[in-house]
């Protein structure tokens, strides 16, 4: 069954209780686009945001806690259409998400998922953890499986068995695991991250190579770029670590050597 | 790419599966445990769509649950497939769950048996099954070595026979399996055969 709980039903502006017609309210709904073919709309619209995953995050788990880093880059076909985008999202000050597919899908329902942990956490005087904050999201986004939505996100958190990464996505699957990487560049960004992990890293190592695996994959992936965001989790919270422009640290990682020159530039004699 | 089989023996049943959780050409995990134990003596392996292979078993799990709780007694292997079939055909020409079954089970008065239940809600009760591309490896090497009353050893080393002809035949293979059995003691995993190993992170 979907969820409806993001979907308002907006109180008559009439009267409190019941209607001037007496009818039952109608349940919560949304506006459907007008067109003659609905399906062939809808199958359009999933085509249409398929491929946009164009992006590369990353988390993993390690000794001192959870290391999660990405790429700013917006894209739309060739254009890049903005290079300032937060893909890492704060669900709430120990939790956080990673964006990859539809910004609008990712940045709402983490929104929801925000509000659903800090509800659960007002019920039950506890925090809820990372295991239940992500199959909450897993089960709402298998509701609306087939309709469209493109999330890939990772949930990456501290709570009271420690640290916790799980992988969900739109098509309704959850993983639980170590080291995930999501998006266009993820396949460049597993191959650094893959060799130089080691479970007993200190933060700075750890954040270096994560940092290192998103600029390795913003350099083959052209539609990753931009900034490479990097969060530690730890058993205080969230923090973030450093935000550098992949332009910059290619320079730093591949430092300019003046080489000799074997032929300079003479003007031509005159006649 | 995903490989699942399973075999009776005189008082046992075992099922295999790969431990492959894979997106188009990556692979996000390799030791994803695909085998849910319905309850003290079912196991259910599963392979299909990532969503609809965990939300499809664990909604037949709790419902199974729920059964003990309201009548006392647990389901028998029997009704247990039988309801599976139901689910997935009533859900089938509306919102059907793309997802291939093996339960194996164990009852005190009729044995152990295998029930092969697949994505179009098709049941059979048989003593072999598999699905998957390790199914075209598997089921002849089944065919050519299986006889009724194998004893553990015997099936396992099967097992092995079917692992390794994966392996060495299917072009992706997934490296790495999960074996369990049931039997009147219960179900519980019995081995993982593996040949890529995660960097395992120490437990606290």
């Amino acid at each position: 069954m979907l969820d409806t709980t993001a979907l308002e039903s907006f109180p008559s502006l009439i009267s409190h209780g019941i209607n001037v017609a007496g009818e039952i309210s109608a349940p919560p709904s949304f506006q459907l686009p007008n067109s003659n073919d609905f399906d062939g709309f809808v199958k359009e619209t999933i085509q249409m945001v398929k491929p946009a995953k164009g992006t590369t995050t990353l988390a993993f788990i390690f000794k001192e806690g959870v290391m999660v880093a990405a790429d700013s880059r917006a894209s739309m076909g060739g254009y890049i259409s903005s290079h300032s985008v937060k893909k890492i999202i704060e669900i709430n000050p120990y939790m956080l998400g990673t964006m990859a597919g539809g910004a609008a899908d990712c940045q709402f329902w983490h929104r929801n998922l925000g509000i659903k942990c800090r509800l659960h956490e007002l019920a039950n005087k506890r925090r809820i953890s990372v295991t239940g904050a992500s199959k909450l999201l897993a089960n709402i986004l298998y509701s609306y499986r087939g309709m469209g939505l493109s999330v890939g996100t990772m949930i990456a958190g501290w709570d009271e068995t420690g640290p916790g990464l799980y992988y969900v996505d739109s098509e309704g699957g959850r993983l639980k695991g170590n080291r995930f990487s999501v998006g266009s560049g993820s396949p460049y960004a597993y191959g650094v991250l893959d060799s130089g992990y080691k479970y007993d890293m200190s933060v700075e190592e750890a954040s270096e190579l994560a940092r290192r695996a998103i600029y390795h994959a913003t350099f083959r992936d052209g539609a990753s770029g931009g900034v490479a965001s990097v969060y530690y989790v730890g058993p205080t919270g969230w923090k973030k670590l450093s935000g550098d422009d992949v332009g910059e640290l290619h320079y730093h990682y591949n430092p300019v050597t003046p080489s000799t020159v074997e032929q300079e530039m003479v003007e031509a004699a005159g006649p | 790419m995903e490989c699942v089989f399973g075999l009776v023996g005189t008082d046992f049943a075992i099922v295999v599966a790969d431990t492959s959780a894979v997106h188009s050409i990556l692979v996000h995990k390799s030791n994803e445990d695909k085998i849910m134990f319905l309850d003290s003596h079912k196991l259910v392996a599963a392979s299909g769509e990532p969503g609809d292979r965990v939300q499809f078993t664990e909604y037949i799990q709790k419902n199974v649950a729920l059964y003990q709780f309201r009548n006392g007694i647990p389901l028998t292997t029997a009704a247990a497939a039988n309801f599976t079939r139901g689910e997935l055909a009533t859900a089938l020409r509306k919102n059907p769950y793309s997802v291939n079954i093996l339960l194996a089970g164990y009852d005190k008065e009729t044995g152990p048996s295998l029930y092969y239940i697949d994505y179009i809600a098709t049941l059979h009760k048989l003593e072999k099954g598999a699905f998957g591309y390790g199914s075209y490896f598997s089921l002849s090497m089944m065919d050519r070595h299986y006889h009724s009353g194998m004893s553990v050893e015997e099936a396992i080393d099967l097992v092995d026979k079917c692992i390794a002809e994966i392996r060495s035949r299917l072009v992706v293979a997934p490296p790495n399996f999960v074996i369990k059995i049931v039997d009147k003691d219960g179900a519980r995993e019995y081995a993982w055969r593996q040949s890529v190993n995660d960097t395992p992170v120490p437990s606290a």
